[in-house]
């Protein structure tokens, strides 16, 4: 390990709110934005700048688009090193620019490499670290960041706080906040950062990267998941759901029963043993929602369920409620959406 | 080959009710179970340990009740199994629990040898934090794979794993050398049935227990007090209702389910 500093213990000497602006071959991922748009609100409350971080091969392309959503500051450490992320060198870079700066809040993507990155660099920083919020807000009397999280599978929410300990550290993830851009931009500063670490140093060696996400994939990226149960019967009807997600611009998914009767594999699982999902939008195709599926599921925006039984608990967190086949109605619905699509192109 | 998992007993958050009146959880009569993720890394060193040999250690903090999760690994095929309890670690944040496990590990060592490969759930079901295991790494500064698929190749002689692991655009294989710290996702493997000796081994096999009279422990640095992160206040959800009911043919249905969903058509 690198030299990463050593941090100072007042915290009277912590200010401005810092995003990790993370990016994968130069392309940023949105969250970094959404967590700028957050960081505004926060900052004027507290009266502070913000300041925007990214790490990697060639990383400063992005600061138009970081001043663009709210950062004062763009700070930047380039290095062929970075050209993919490996825990290790991204967590010493990013620990010494923290330790140097010394920012109050610290804002992380809660993705795959955020979630990687963040557990680490705070037990560098040895400072408090909450996962998953889906509410900041500053406490007007003490100006800690308050944050709020889901907890037991959605069923309790925690507020938490990080008192005494900087920088306060979080999570967010992608899509809980929307990523507006200032009505007047203004042109930030640019600083760059070097930090030596030679790829001799770093013993992680990426051997092979697959870029398919066909097997294994990460539900919670898109906007729009549909997904199946028991009641679509085989296989072969979720090609339907396929067809209904390619049309919404989505994916698919299965709940544990569809897994278990082998329509769907379980790197589509939503549920308390699948993966956990809060899409804009859900739609459940003859699911009946056990409560291990709706932890899973319930806090996505809008869900639409169709089940034949109409007492299925899945309605229960439904925003809207379609008793009747699956079978019958997705293949109906898909050619009204094509109708619609067809008209809405001439 | 030693391998050594961090296992955490977790109430099944399925079976989790909320009082709406009160706005608290309803804990009582839920079972608590081993971390669905974690009984995975106890399958994969088990069954690294049939292959290649060695001996595989499990380790977990919380009440002396943990055991029955600890016994559950036993049965499973691990060979040792240690529970970190101690009131000194009550309320311990994720900082606070990677300390108190890493010195746990560090005695585990200390006894049963170095260990080659750590393991995790990648997060526990419970929490979700998905901490924990990347702080320990950080405490033994070793290499750290988060979201492991597949163990390609363990080489204990020449001292390195390869390992594919999730990532944001599909998956990633890694050479790290060993140690290093692993957390895992249940399409790691299928769990196996364990035979009959393993489980008659695993009944008559003592836990053994660590906590602040045998494990060297910097007081300042566990439990709720040195724990930077603090629950200010904890809440129910507002409880989603059952909405709107479409109505009509199967016809009338999709013509009015389409119209809701023109705002998401590609």
């Amino acid at each position: 390990m690198i030299d990463i500093g050593k941090k100072d213990p007042d915290k009277t000497h912590y200010k401005d709110i810092w995003v990790f602006v993370e990016q994968t071959n130069g392309e940023p991922q949105q969250v970094s934005f959404e967590l700028l748009t957050k960081a505004r609100e926060l900052a004027e409350k507290l009266n502070c700048k913000i300041a925007a971080v990214s790490i990697g091969k060639s990383v400063e392309h992005i600061a138009e688009e970081a001043f663009k959503y709210g950062a004062d500051k763009f700070y930047i450490i380039e290095d062929e090193v970075f050209s993919d992320y490996r825990t290790e060198p991204f967590r010493d870079a990013l620990s010494r620019i923290l330790i140097k700066y010394k920012p109050e809040i610290f804002l992380i993507g809660a993705t795959t490499q955020g979630r990687d990155l963040s557990g680490t660099v705070a037990t560098e920083l040895k400072t408090g670290l909450t996962a998953d919020t889906t509410q900041q807000e500053i406490d007007s009397e003490t100006g800690n960041l308050m944050m709020t999280r889901p907890t037991f599978g959605g069923s309790l929410m925690a507020t938490i706080i990080c008192p005494d300990d900087r920088p306060q550290m979080s999570t967010v993830r992608p899509g809980v906040f929307k990523a507006i851009p200032k009505e007047t931009p203004q042109k930030g500063e640019v600083i760059r950062e070097t930090i030596d670490i030679k790829e001799e140093d770093i013993v992680k060696k990426i051997l092979k990267k697959v870029v398919s996400n066909e097997g294994n994939i990460n539900l919670s990226f898109y906007d729009v998941i549909v997904a199946g149960g028991k009641g679509m019967g085989s296989k072969e009807n979720f090609k339907m759901l396929e067809n209904l997600a390619d049309l919404l611009g989505g994916t698919w998914a299965g709940s544990r029963k569809a897994v278990e009767l082998g329509y769907v594999p379980q790197s589509r699982q939503v549920g308390q043993t699948g993966q956990t999902v809060h899409p804009k939008l859900y739609i459940a195709c003859g699911i009946s929602g056990a409560i291990q599926h709706l932890v899973g599921m319930q806090s996505s925006d809008i869900i639409i369920s169709v089940n034949k039984d109409e007492n299925a608990p899945i309605f229960d967190v439904s925003t809207y409620c379609i008793v009747e086949d699956a079978l019958k109605f997705i293949p109906k619905l898909i050619d009204e959406l094509k109708q619609n699509k067809k008209i809405n192109t001439q | 080959m030693h391998a050594l998992i961090f296992i955490k007993q977790v109430p099944d958050a399925s079976q989790v009710r909320v009082n709406y009146e009160t706005g608290t959880l309803i804990r009582e009569g839920v079972p608590a179970i081993l971390n669905p993720f974690e009984a995975h890394a106890v399958e994969e060193a088990v069954r690294l340990r049939e292959k290649i040999g060695g001996k595989v250690s499990v380790l977990t903090m919380g009440p002396p009740q943990a055991t029955d999760a600890l016994k559950e690994c036993l049965s499973m095929g691990a060979d040792n199994a240690y529970l970190l309890s101690d009131r000194v670690f009550a309320g311990s944040d994720t900082l606070a629990t990677s300390y108190a496990l890493y010195e746990g590990a560090r005695k585990i060592i200390e006894l049963e040898g170095d260990v080659d490969l750590f393991f995790a759930g990648k997060q526990a079901i419970d929490g979700d934090t998905a901490q924990t295991g990347p702080g320990i790494a950080t405490r033994f500064d070793i290499p750290l794979v988060t979201y492991l698929i597949k163990l390609d190749e363990v080489n204990i002689g020449k001292k390195y794993a390869i390992a594919t692991r999730l990532t944001e655009f599909g998956q990633e294989t890694v050479k790290t050398p060993l140690p290093a710290f692993f957390t895992v996702e249940e399409t790691l493997n299928e769990l196996s049935y364990a035979p009959l000796p393993w489980l008659i081994k695993a009944a008559q096999t003592e836990i053994k227990r660590l906590s602040s009279e045998n494990v060297a422990l910097d007081k300042n640095q566990c439990g709720l007090k040195h724990s930077p992160t603090k629950v200010k206040k904890a809440f129910t959800p507002e409880k989603r209702q059952r909405g709107e009911t479409l109505k009509g043919t199967c016809n009338d249905l999709a013509k009015q389910t389409s119209e809701i969903l023109l705002p998401f058509v590609k």
